[in-house]
C-alpha cells in the first residue's frame, strides 16, 4: 500500500528535485483502502491467516499505516530511507518485492493504480519479480482450496479468471466498501508492529535506487495549455433554452 | 531522427484493430524507420488495416485463454533476446497492455516511462510527455539507459491517419515456458450490451456525476443522452458508488473521450475526470457550485440545479 499527499491538497513539483513535495502529511491511499479491505474480508472469509501490510516512502512516514492497522492488518513493514526519492515504478517494484518475498504470503494484494502517480504497473512488476502468477483490476476474489477465482474488469463488463496461488491480485477501486477504524482499532494499531527496513536491509545501494536507479531524467516541466474559460451564466428558469441555442449552433441538434 | 524499429503493442477488437492500435502505428511512423505491431490473438485480423496505417510485420501471439500479459511479455522478450527485437515498445493504456509493458519491464530490467499524450525521438533516446496534476503541468521524461524503451500512451493522443500501405505480412512468435508466473487463465467472459454509439466514439457524450443525487436520477442523464444521439458517461465518485458500471467512467482510470459535445451534469471536475474529457470539443456544464473546477473548462457554463434544468431541456429537445 501506497502513502500520498492528500488529494484535496496535491502538493507540487519541487523544481530542484523535480519530485512531488511530500512535506504534506500523507495519508492511505483511497485505492489501496480497496485492497486493505479486500484482504481483511479474505481473512475472515478463511477463518484463519492475517493481513500484513508493506509500504515504502522516503520519510518514515505512518499514518497511512496507522490507519490501515486500525482498520484491522496486524503488522507492517515500512521501507524507508532518504535516499528512495526519485525512485521509479520497477526500483519501487524491486524494493517492495524484496520485502515482501520473506513473508511467504499466500495471495498480495494491491490497489489498481496510486492516486498520484497512476503508472499502474507495480504490482505486475512485483508478480514478475516474485514469478507468481496475477491477476489486475479485480473486483471480486474468492479463495478456493489453492486457487483463487477472480472477476476481472474490462472495458466491456469483466472477465472471469481462475489462478493458483500463490499470486498477486490488484483490486480496482469501489468495489469493496472499506471499513472506518473503529476507536478500539485506533487504539490497538498503536501498539502493532512496524518493522522499518532501510534499503541497505534489503541489499541495495544507494546508486541503484532514487533518481540514479531510474534510468529515465525528466529533462522538461511546463505548463500545459489551457482552455479559455467560456460563458458562465447563473440559471434563470430559462437557462436550459441556452442549452438548446448552443446545441443548434453546433448543429448537434 | 528517427529509431530503427519500434513495435506497438496492438490488440484486437471485435476482430478489428482496436483505435488506439492505429492511432499508436499513425506516431510510431513518424518515430521509426520500420514499425511492426505485437498482438495477442490472430495477426491475419488486423494485418490489412496495420499494414495501411504503416506496419510492415504483425507478430502474432497465440495467449489461448491465459490472461494475456505473461504470455505476450515472455514471448516479446524471447524475441528481444533473440535479437529479432526493436529499440522501442509503445504500449496503450488497457490492462492487459499494463501486465505486458509491467512484466517486460522487469524482464528485460529496463523503467518505463508511462501515460504518455507524445513520445519524441532525441538523438538515439525516446522523450515522453506526461501531464500531472490533472493536466495542468507536462513533464518531459528522458530514457538515460539502454533500449529497448518501453513507453504507455494515453488513448486519443494521436489521430489515427491512414498511410495507405500494403497488407502488413504476419507471423508468429513462440512462448517460451513461463516458469512459476504462469496459470491465470480466463474461463468466462461477460460484456455489458449497450445501445447507441460507445462512449469513446461518440459525437455526444452526457456525463452525470455526484451531484446527479442518486443512481436513479442519474437515469436523466441516459435519457437526454439518448436524445441527442449521443453516450451516457459517468464521474469515478458514481461508479464507485455503484451507480453505474465501470464501463460509463470518463477519466485518468476510465475513458479518454473528445467527442464534439460534451455535457458534465452534476460532476464538480475532479482533475482526475478533467483529465479524461478536457479534449472534447466544445464542454457544457452544469453544477450548483460557482467554484466547481469543470466551469474553468466549460465553454458554456451554467451554475443551477440539475434537478430543475435537465427535465426542461428534455422537454425543449422533445419538443422539437
Amino acid at each position: 500500500m501506497k502513502q500520498i499527499p492528500d488529494p484535496a491538497d496535491p502538493g507540487a513539483l519541487d523544481p530542484e528535485t523535480r519530485t512531488l513535495k511530500r512535506d504534506v502529511k500523507l495519508i492511505l491511499d483511497e485505492s489501496d483502502s480497496y485492497g486493505v479491505e479486500m484482504a481483511l474480508q479474505l481473512v475472515d472469509a478463511a477463518g484463519e491467516g492475517e493481513v500484513v501490510l508493506v509500504s515504502m516512502a522516503p520519510n518514515n512516514e505512518r499514518s497511512g499505516l496507522s490507519t490501515a492497522l486500525a482498520m484491522g492488518a496486524a503488522s507492517a513493514t515500512l521501507i524507508s530511507d532518504p535516499e528512495l526519492i526519485g525512485s521509479d515504478a520497477l526500483t519501487t517494484a524491486k524494493l517492495l518485492a524484496k520485502a515482501i518475498e520473506p513473508l511467504g504470503a499466500d495471495l498480495v494484494i494491491a490497489g489498481s493504480e496510486s492516486s498520484d502517480g497512476y503508472t499502474g504497473t507495480v504490482p505486475e512488476m512485483i508478480a514478475a519479480l516474485l514469478d507468481r502468477p496475477s491477476v489486475t483490476a479485480a473486483k471480486s476474489i474468492e479463495v478456493e482450496g489453492g486457487a483463487i477465482k477472480v472477476q476481472r474488469q474490462t472495458d466491456a463488463g469483466y472477465d472471469d479468471v481462475e489462478c493458483p496461488m500463490p499470486a498477486v491480485v490488484s483490486v480496482t477501486a469501489g468495489v469493496v466498501e472499506p471499513r472506518y477504524p473503529s476507536f478500539k482499532g485506533i487504539m490497538a494499531a498503536k501498539s502493532k508492529p512496524v518493522a522499518e527496513v532501510g534499503i541497505a536491509d534489503l541489499g541495495f545501494d544507494a546508486g541503484s535506487v532514487g533518481w540514479d536507479g531510474a534510468g529515465q531524467d525528466i529533462v522538461d516541466v511546463t505548463e500545459a495549455p489551457q482552455r479559455e474559460a467560456g460563458e458562465i451564466i447563473e440559471d434563470d428558469g430559462e437557462s436550459h433554452l441556452k442549452i438548446v441555442e448552443f446545441l443548434e449552433g453546433l448543429k448537434v441538434i | 531522427m528517427t529509431l530503427d524499429s519500434i513495435w506497438v503493442f496492438g490488440e484486437i477488437a471485435d476482430g478489428e484493430a482496436s483505435a488506439s492500435t492505429l492511432e499508436l502505428l499513425t506516431k510510431a511512423r513518424d518515430l521509426a524507420d520500420e514499425v511492426a505491431v505485437v498482438v495477442a490473438g490472430d495477426g491475419d485480423d488486423i494485418a490489412e488495416a496495420a499494414g495501411a496505417h504503416g506496419a510492415d510485420t504483425v507478430y502474432s501471439v497465440d495467449c489461448d485463454d491465459a490472461l494475456v500479459g505473461v504470455p505476450m511479455a515472455a514471448a516479446i522478450a524471447a524475441a528481444i533476446e533473440a535479437g529479432d527485437g526493436p529499440e522501442a515498445i509503445l504500449f496503450p493504456t488497457s490492462y492487459d497492455a499494463r501486465d505486458t509493458i509491467a512484466r517486460l519491464a522487469v524482464k528485460l530490467d529496463r523503467p518505463v516511462i508511462t501515460n504518455c499524450v507524445d513520445v519524441e525521438v532525441d538523438d538515439d533516446t525516446l522523450v515522453g510527455t506526461e501531464p500531472i496534476f490533472g493536466g495542468q503541468t507536462n513533464i518531459k521524461t528522458k530514457f538515460t539507459g539502454e533500449g529497448p524503451f518501453l513507453v504507455s500512451v494515453r488513448p486519443k493522443s494521436f489521430a489515427a491517419e491512414s498511410a495507405d500501405g500494403d497488407e502488413a505480412s504476419v507471423s508468429e512468435l513462440d512462448v517460451p515456458d513461463l516458469g512459476g508466473s504462469g496459470g491465470a487463465t480466463v474461463t468466462d467472459r461477460f460484456a455489458e450490451e449497450s445501445d447507441g454509439p460507445k462512449l469513446d466514439e461518440a459525437e455526444v457524450v452526457v456525463a452525470g456525476g455526484r451531484g446527479m443525487g442518486d443512481a436513479d436520477k442519474y437515469q436523466a442523464v441516459e435519457t437526454l443522452a439518448t436524445s441527442l444521439g449521443g453516450a451516457a458517461g459517468a464521474s469515478r465518485a458514481i461508479v464507485d458508488a455503484g451507480w453505474v458500471p465501470y464501463a460509463y467512467q470518463v477519466g485518468q482510470t476510465g475513458k479518454v473521450v473528445k467527442p464534439n459535445v460534451y455535457i458534465a451534469a452534476g460532476i464538480s471536475g475532479a482533475t482526475q475526470h478533467l483529465v479524461g474529457m478536457k479534449g472534447s470539443k466544445h464542454i457544457i456544464a452544469i453544477n450548483k457550485d460557482p467554484e466547481a473546477p469543470i466551469f474553468g473548462v466549460a465553454d458554456l457554463g451554467i451554475v443551477g440545479d440539475v434537478h430543475k434544468i435537465l427535465p426542461k431541456l428534455q422537454e425543449a429537445l422533445e419538443g422539437r
